[in-house]
């Protein structure tokens, strides 16, 4: 059981390594530009957990200082998410606004459709 | 009162300016501002210099919550030097530029084209000016969402498509540096970049901070175009209006670079990253492939920002070598080389404006005989492009002097070879361009055209006369420089 107690014990770090290496993958590997920007977000989003699962303390309690608590949770994390959220926001929104206006000019949002296209200096 | 605040004014000025010119919606009246603003920014820069060289490193607390709790913005000299070039640039170029954005940019989109620019440089002097790790991704993010809109705004139908490009590979960068960032954070529990520097000899395990550096490194070196992930920039300098490809390619890769110097000695340490690890090595590998193959590969290039932009990313490589190679004269030379390069790929890109505004054409082969008909915008590309070269008497040669000694000094006689060979093939392409301009007949496409009006010449020239002037008197920015390199390597156990 030595390979399997590592694996529950950091359950939650391979849970965000699956999200991260997924939306990757679908980044590099289709050419539809939605479904990469789909990809991008899955990216972002397990970042936003890598940094809110050590913030979680077992037992621990929202930061509220009261008599019989001892043991608070941490919550910068979550304060930086919140902002690193906001920005994945504005980063999707630009994007898909990106497409919208690649799809006017070129009919089409297929990386490789787009190229076929070959457009030349004037 | 304002000058205890000056470090929150350089950055909160721009930030204001750009939402009043989104609220006046006037392209002029929005310039007005933006000029205004982008001037100021200057006057800060080099009043936080005088302080620095007065009183030393300046901390200055955000909202008055004192570091490491709170933001702290943190002004040493290198990040004034940074600061001086950002807000410079900035300046000259939106001088330059009411007349070649109203001939490239819709009416009604050109409000919002000076919103994006004053929003490009808050974050730029953003990240230069803040002590805080999240804080830095923060403007990195305000920076490079402005950019893609910047780039997106260009005549030509793929500027949308390179800026699309340019948004996907930057965000896996900004999040890779998070990333990175939240690995210190776990180990360190701060967020404040010189109180990281100081937990982090403390630590045992050192595999995380490895993976942490990994990730900073890779995730700011896609925002640098290191070689060999600098495949968004060649597109996106091509075809982003003429005045953003100037600012671009003369401070945002300059600020990226700034972020790597500060993670690479200031955090992790010499030490760390360059005894124990292979640091050097990589990254002297790499430059040398970026100055010898994006050289290569410019002077094969049919459109002359392109060719500029491969230019770029070899010059790149100039300024990472000198950063490889970590001793006092290499780091010098790659530091003056971050403000030299930027002061000619400015002049080359605003000449080329300049032609872009008055005949439209970008193809080498369409400029036959341009010298001839605009004498004095191609006398600044000349200049500017001997200054690439590296030719004695501008600002080219006073970096080149730096990393070639450096070189010898570490007996490395093969890398002078090379950085010599490099400059070789940059007077192919740059000599590619005067051939066609100086020596061909004028065609029928540029028979009627002039050199351009008087403000688009004139700061073209005011940055060419800068060329010649800092290849003589290297105090200002070789000295400046050395200092820098000095803290850069001193501030290490």
């Amino acid at each position: 059981m030595t390979f399997i107690s590592p694996l529950i014990d950091h359950f939650n770090y391979f849970v965000i390594i699956f999200l991260m290496v997924s939306g990757l993958y679908v980044v590099v590997a289709r050419g539809n530009m939605i479904k990469k920007l789909v990809g991008l977000s899955l990216f972002q989003t397990s970042v936003y957990l890598l940094y809110l699962s050590p913030g979680k303390i077992l037992g621990g309690t929202p930061p509220i200082i009261d008599e019989g608590f001892e043991v608070y949770s941490n919550p910068l994390p979550h304060v930086l998410i919140l902002t690193a959220i906001v920005v994945g926001v504005a980063t999707l929104a630009l994007g898909l606004a990106l497409v919208l206006r690649i799809n006017e000019e070129y009919g089409t949002i297929e990386e490789d459709e787009i190229f076929a296209a070959g457009d030349e200096d004037k | 009162m304002i000058s205890s605040n000056l470090p929150a004014l350089q950055v909160v000025l721009p930030l204001l300016g750009a939402v009043l010119a989104a609220l006046v919606r006037r392209g002029p009246i929005a310039w007005l501002i933006a000029l205004l603003v982008s001037w100021t920014m200057p006057v800060i820069a080099f009043a936080l210099l005088k302080q620095v060289l007065a009183d030393g490193v300046i901390s200055y607390a955000l909202g008055g919550w004192a570091p490491p709790l709170g933001i702290e913005y943190r002004v040493d000299l290198v990040s004034a030097y940074i600061l001086i070039l950002v807000s410079v640039m900035g300046a000259l170029v939106i001088s330059y530029a009411p007349r070649s954005v109203a001939s490239e940019i819709a009416p009604q989109r050109q409000a919002w084209f000076y919103t994006m620019y004053l929003l490009c440089m808050a974050g730029l002097l953003g990240i230069t000016i803040t002590g805080d790790a999240f804080n830095a991704f923060v403007f990195l993010e305000v920076s490079s969402l402005s950019t893609y809109v910047l780039i997106a705004l260009g005549r030509d139908r793929r500027a949308v498509l390179s800026a699309y490009q340019y948004l996907i590979v930057g965000t896996i960068g900004a999040t890779f540096y998070v990333l990175g960032v939240g690995l210190l954070y776990v180990m360190t529990g701060s967020l404040n970049l010189a109180d990281i520097a100081g937990r982090i000899g403390d630590i045992d395990n050192i595999r995380p901070l490895l993976a942490a550096l990994a990730f900073i490194t890779v995730g700011i070196s896609l925002k640098v175009a290191l070689f060999p992930v600098h495949l968004w920039l060649p597109n996106a300098y091509a075809f982003a209006p003429s005045v953003v490809t100037a600012f671009l390619a003369s401070t945002a890769t300059k600020v990226a670079i700034y972020l790597l110097l500060r993670y690479l000695f200031s955090i992790f340490g010499v030490v760390f990253v360059f005894r124990d690890l292979p640091v050097t090595e990589i990254l002297i590998v790499l430059s040398v492939a970026a100055m010898i193959i994006a050289s290569i590969v410019a002077v094969f290039q049919a459109n002359v920002k392109r060719m500029l932009a491969y230019s770029s990313v070899a010059q790149i490589g100039y300024i990472t070598l000198g950063i490889a190679l970590a001793t006092q004269t290499g780091l010098t030379g790659g530091i003056v080389h971050i403000f030299n390069h930027a002061v000619m790929k400015a002049t080359l890109f605003m000449a080329v404006g300049c032609i872009v505004f008055r005949t439209g054409v970008v193809r080498i082969e369409d400029m036959a005989g341009i010298g001839r008909r605009m004498p004095l915008t191609m006398g600044a590309f000349v200049i500017a492009g001997l200054a690439l070269i590296g030719v004695p008497g501008t600002v080219g040669f006073v970096s080149k002097y730096y990393l070639v000694a450096a070189a010898l000094e570490e007996g490395w006689w093969w890398l002078a070879a090379i950085i010599v060979i490099s400059s070789l093939i940059a007077v192919v392409y740059v000599g590619r361009v005067i051939e066609v301009a100086w020596f061909r007949e004028p065609t029928a496409a540029i028979k009627n055209a002039g050199d351009p009006p008087l403000e688009m010449l004139a700061f073209t020239w005011v940055l060419t006369a800068a060329i010649v002037y800092l290849g003589f008197d290297t105090d200002l920015t070789a000295g400046i420089a050395a200092r820098a390199a000095e803290i850069l390597l001193a501030g290490i156990k």
